[in-house]
């Protein structure tokens, strides 16, 4: 048995209101479903959420959403929930819309110990409001500080024992980004197998960086 | 004419626009048509930004793959040679120019090639995606779009709408016209069989500057 399986319950346990939050997925494929579930379950409140997205109403970081609980969320693209758009037109919920490929790199450095990171994305539109501009050979960047988080629960196909990591297919996206960027990292998977049914070259993510497995409970097919 | 058949014209004459050995990216709505007309003989590779390359069709319904869908979250295929990967690695094919075109849709452009197609402030604000990016990235800009939206122009002198990027379109192809984007502005290159050039000059806010010889769209 892993020493790091843990229930869902007992991998959030420590998860306090006002934490940070990264949740790994696309529109749902990727997306740690029985962690989310155990967040609205449990109960912890004025979450600051950073995902690729907002999902769907009932799927995915959409149902935080609709249970109003996150203050503040950072996101590429919330469009396929419009929970999102009236919470954040009302003042309900702060939403920061960030460039997708400038999230993903922002997520990567802050797990990479880098400071942020420089892109030519945004720059004459108003994502660079704010920001410092670097003028590097002619051509100008913007500065895009590194994220952190609290946590970073993802979703993985299989691990093994010591929590390295294997994805499947799309879903694999944000999460081993995130895997690298937050204290604690609790990855929800399909399948857990022995040490050494996993070979060293397919690990993407090595199980140094997971704190808790959890077995997903959702159905696979949802 | 139907939408449908307008956004059929549109995706056909962009994918003349494809060529062998291209890696490609497709946005939602009516690029993602382009991907029907591809010409024989020619092969691309379709890039899908949630993290993977070789995009094929959608699966019959018995074979649907939970885990793989496009980037507008439709269940698609991933072709053998295909691969998948983070969205870091996504994006650094992206942003790092190894795509060779993408095909977007747009809200409004503009004479300088300026490309608003990610909010109507107070209304939809959607976010982004990987709009900004692709259009930042890719070695080559085209959108995709009808012409005029209830009649209104969506070829401006100037976006009145939050940009996605600027500067950054090299062609427009709608259902009435071809039109590339140079420096001094946007050259009509082309009109649609059923359509005239003052049709065309009066659809379009910008002012185009008439090529001598003006094709007819091979659609």
């Amino acid at each position: 048995m892993s020493k790091k399986l843990r229930t869902p319950e007992e991998a959030l346990r420590e998860m306090q209101n006002g934490a940070t939050v990264m949740i790994g997925g696309f529109l749902v494929v990727g997306t740690p479903e029985t962690l989310i579930e155990e967040i609205l379950k449990k109960g912890v409140t004025d979450l600051t959420v950073i995902g690729n997205d907002t999902g769907f109403p009932e799927r995915g970081i959409g149902k935080l959403i609709v249970a109003k609980r996150a203050k503040k969320v950072l996101a590429s693209h919330v469009g396929t929930n419009p929970e999102t758009g009236r919470q954040m037109h009302a003042g309900e919920t702060e939403v920061v819309l960030i460039p997708q490929g400038t999230l993903a790199e922002q997520v990567r450095a802050g797990g990479a110990g880098l400071g942020g990171i420089l892109t030519p994305t945004g720059v004459g539109t108003i994502v660079e409001e704010g920001k410092q501009k670097i003028e590097i050979n002619g051509k100008e960047f913007l500065l895009e500080l590194a994220l952190q988080a609290d946590y970073a629960l993802i979703k993985a196909h299989k691990a093994d024992e010591k929590g390295n990591l294997v994805y499947r297919r799309a879903a694999r996206n944000f999460n081993p980004l995130m895997a690298t960027a937050a204290k604690i990292v609790v990855a929800e998977v399909d399948e857990i197998v022995p040490i050494g049914k996993l070979d060293p070259d397919e690990i993407v993510t090595p199980g140094l960086f997971v704190t808790y497995l959890v077995k997903r409970e959702a159905p696979c097919d949802e | 004419m139907s939408k449908d058949i307008k956004r059929e014209r549109i995706a056909r004459r962009v994918a003349m626009e494809l060529s062998d050995g291209m890696v490609v990216n497709l946005g939602i709505g009516i690029p993602t048509f382009v991907a029907n007309f591809v010409p024989e003989g020619i092969d691309v590779m379709f890039q899908s930004e949630n993290g993977f390359v070789g995009l094929g069709p959608a699966p019959s319904p018995d074979n649907i793959d939970p885990d793989i869908t496009n980037a507008g979250a439709q269940p698609v295929t991933i072709l053998p040679g295909g691969a998948c990967f983070d969205s870091a690695t996504s994006f650094a094919i992206i942003r790092g120019g190894h795509v060779d075109l993408t095909v977007l849709g747009a809200l409004e452009v503009d004479e300088k090639g300026n490309l608003a197609n990610w909010m109507v402030p107070g209304k939809i604000v959607p976010g982004m995606g990987g709009a900004m990016d692709l259009t930042v990235g890719a070695k080559r800009v085209i959108i995709a779009m009808e012409h005029t939206a209830k009649g209104n122009p969506k070829i401006l002198p100037l976006c009145t709408l939050p940009l996605t990027a600027k500067e950054q379109v090299d062609l427009i192809v709608t259902d009435m016209a071809v039109i590339e984007v140079i420096p001094a502005g946007l050259v009509l290159k082309e009109i649609a069989p059923d359509t005239t050039v003052e049709e065309v000059v009066a659809a379009t806010a910008a002012k185009l500057i008439v090529s001598a010889h003006v094709a007819v769209m091979a659609v």
